[in-house]
């Protein structure tokens, strides 16, 4: 059996870049800042990738939602080795109201036109950190969901995960088709080469609205206020291990 | 008055801008607001999507895999094989030869991007990349289909080094008056001479060696290919030098060095030609060296005005650093601005060429230097220490005003 594989993959601001706050503390800002892939897809992608090497996946469809310039992540995807791309586009404004729920009802949607049998998406993507699409992908479809995944194996119609769960590593079985969510560890994503930058030129990016798939973008969540990170104030020196301790209790640390 | 009033224009928004391209740079969300083709401080700005994939791969892979190493490959005097055949891997081997053999086959101008953008993560072995990808050029571009099919592959994976041999001892500027001689011997072709100052000399496979068969004068000289290993093929002592610590360089020395007729290059008396128009392009891509490492510079200096505080105030608070940043910004955007016109001019042959590549050599690695230098003298004290990057581009770049025909030569 050879798998067809979607993997989401979403436009974020670069993991380099200082974040600054908006004005209106509704969100930040994302004007004239680098983004990229967000870096747990990119594993997925590298994943997904390794699949079709191994003549275990047939092909790799990126997704991606999001504004006109989330064509350029999916283009990235494509120099990796995805075979083509589905650009979900939602207008910049729209964007910022984008949840995990409307994001994991297109996966779906898209999972069952496409005849997916494996959906790999990073566990969290690094603007949000929500960590949810996997799952209300995986519930809306009643698929299997393995998520964390450190290391991928497949077996007949069955996928070995290995999980990373706070106790240590975890092995489980799941029955395709099923969804995975990739940790940092499961791999090293490769470098596009050259030639491939050149290839994914040719490769078809195929465009589509929500509408198109029936997903509904209205909002169930507010955002009431985005603020900095507390500025970090002095430290203090203190005499020997007892003040410390002292210290410590005093501040509610220990 | 004109030049002063845009100075402060431009320098209110200058230290944002170079906030901005800081990290890895490239400001794919900034084109889509300001859809431009105007080259400015930032290197990404003008360029087209697939350039801009370009780029950020090249400058992906400086910070990740050469930036990290760049001052112990100068310390130790390391030439790093495996991560330029890492580089080889994505491409970066011999990115404008022809498709034909192995070669990438892009333009000079996405040469010269991806030059200026990996000369960031360390000058000197980009510039060794440079010198080996304009001589997979050079047989691509003159060889037979012979030597094509047989050295473009190694050379563009990196299997295989390559060295470009043309001064000697005695003929720097001087090229054409040079005298290595390659004499006839039935089918073989007999070198005598030394060439000096040869990058990758002594470490690197493969030699395109520019030797006299025939009179004096440009005319005479042929391009041939020597392999390492031949006998009466030699190599000086190496070389203690300023910068370009990542590459030997060493005299490459030949004695009754015999070689088949067959391994010259393009046709004999053709190799003064071969080698110019191979400088063409080295001389763009020794600019564009120069380029990425003078914007490395101001970015890390612009970070640093940011942080250092004397007078309890930010050094980039004083007007004398805002000044300083934008005339070096500036110097910067001119040379960008010569360095990439002369690209375009090299690959769509403008009449104009060869000036324009010697201009923008002349200006770019002549600025570039000074930029730098500005650079660390920005980071005072601190600038002189090996802990701080700047020194290391300065030293690099130092030579580049002597290569690929001094700067009193353009």
């Amino acid at each position: 059996m050879s798998l067809r594989v979607l993997v989401g993959c979403k436009r974020v601001i670069d993991y380099a870049v200082k974040i600054r706050v908006r004005p209106d503390k509704l969100g930040v800002v994302t004007d004239g800042v680098k983004h990229s892939m967000n870096p747990f897809d990119e594993i997925a992608i590298e994943e997904a990738v390794r699949l079709k090497e191994k003549k275990i996946a047939k092909e790799v469809v990126a997704v991606s939602c999001g504004p006109t310039q989330a064509q350029e992540t999916i283009r990235t995807a494509l120099a990796m080795g995805a075979d083509r791309g589905i650009h979900v586009e939602i207008p910049a404004k729209e964007m910022e109201k984008l949840e995990p729920l409307h994001v994991s009802k297109i996966l779906a949607k898209l999972a069952e036109q496409e005849q997916a049998e494996l959906v790999i998406v990073g566990k969290q993507a690094i603007d949000d950190d929500s960590n949810a699409t996997a799952q209300m992908t995986a519930a809306l479809l009643d698929w299997p969901q393995a998520t964390f995944a450190s290391k991928l194996e497949k077996t007949d119609g069955e996928l070995e995960v290995t999980r990373e769960v706070d106790g240590g590593l975890e092995t489980i079985k799941v029955k395709l088709p099923a969804v995975v969510s990739s940790d940092l560890r499961l791999n090293e994503p490769r470098y596009a080469t050259l030639p491939n930058i050149m290839k994914a030129k040719k490769k078809k990016i195929a465009k589509m609205k929500p509408s198109d798939l029936g997903v509904n973008l209205a909002s169930h969540l507010e955002v009431i206020e985005v603020v900095d990170p507390p500025t970090r104030e002095a430290g203090i020196k203190v005499e020997d291990v007892d003040t410390l301790v002292t210290k410590l209790k005093d501040s509610g640390r220990i | 008055m004109i030049g002063t009033l845009s100075m402060r224009v431009l320098r209110a928004p200058l230290l944002n801008t170079l906030h901005r391209c800081q990290p890895r740079h490239n400001i794919k969300a900034i084109r889509s607001s300001i859809r431009t083709l105007v080259t400015s401080i930032d290197p990404s700005h003008g360029l087209t999507e697939e350039q801009l994939a370009i780029q950020e791969l090249a400058t992906d892979f400086a910070v990740k895999e050469m930036l990290p190493n760049m001052a112990e490959w100068d310390e130790k005097e390391y030439f790093p094989v495996a991560t330029m055949r890492a580089a080889a891997a994505l491409g970066f081997g011999a990115i404008y030869a022809t498709e034909d053999f192995g070669g990438t086959g892009l333009n000079r101008l996405d040469a010269s991007i991806i030059f200026e953008a990996l000369s960031r993560g360390c000058t000197s072995t980009t510039a060794y990349i440079s010198i080996h990808n304009m001589c997979a050029w050079m047989i691509d571009h003159f060889g037979n289909p012979s030597q094509r099919e047989q050295w473009v592959p190694q050379l563009a994976s990196m299997e295989k080094f390559a060295s470009y041999c043309l001064t000697e001892p005695g003929s720097g500027s001087d090229a054409a008056s040079l005298s290595t001689s390659a004499k006839k011997d039935g089918s073989d072709l007999v070198l005598n001479g030394s060439k000096a100052f040869i990058s990758g000399g002594g470490d690197t496979d493969v030699y395109l060696v520019m030797c006299r068969t025939g009179s004096d004068g440009p005319r005479g000289i042929s391009c041939v290919l020597v392999e390492k290993g031949t006998p009466g093929l030699s190599f000086g002592k190496k070389e203690k030098k300023v910068g370009w610590n990542s590459q030997p360089t060493r005299m490459v020395i030949f004695e009754d060095c015999r070689i088949p007729a067959s391994n010259i290059i393009g046709n004999e008396g053709q190799g003064f030609n071969i080698a110019m128009k191979g400088l063409n392009g080295g001389r763009i891509n020794i600019a564009s060296c120069s380029l990425g490492a003078a914007q490395a510079s101001i970015e890390n200096a612009a970070d640093h005005a940011k942080v250092r505080k004397q007078f309890s105030k930010p050094l980039a608070s004083f007007q004398n650093t805002q000044f300083r940043l934008a005339e070096m910004s500036t110097e910067v955007v001119a040379s960008r601005l010569l360095v990439r016109n002369a690209a375009v001019a090299l690959q769509e042959d403008h009449p104009d060429t060869v000036t324009l590549c010697s201009m923008a050599k002349y200006y770019a690695t002549e600025k570039c230097f000074q930029v730098i230098n500005e650079a660390l003298q920005l980071y005072g004290g601190y600038g002189y220490l090996k802990d701080y990057p700047v020194q290391q581009y300065l030293r690099d770049c130092r030579v580049h005003m002597i290569l690929e025909g001094t700067n009193e030569m353009h």
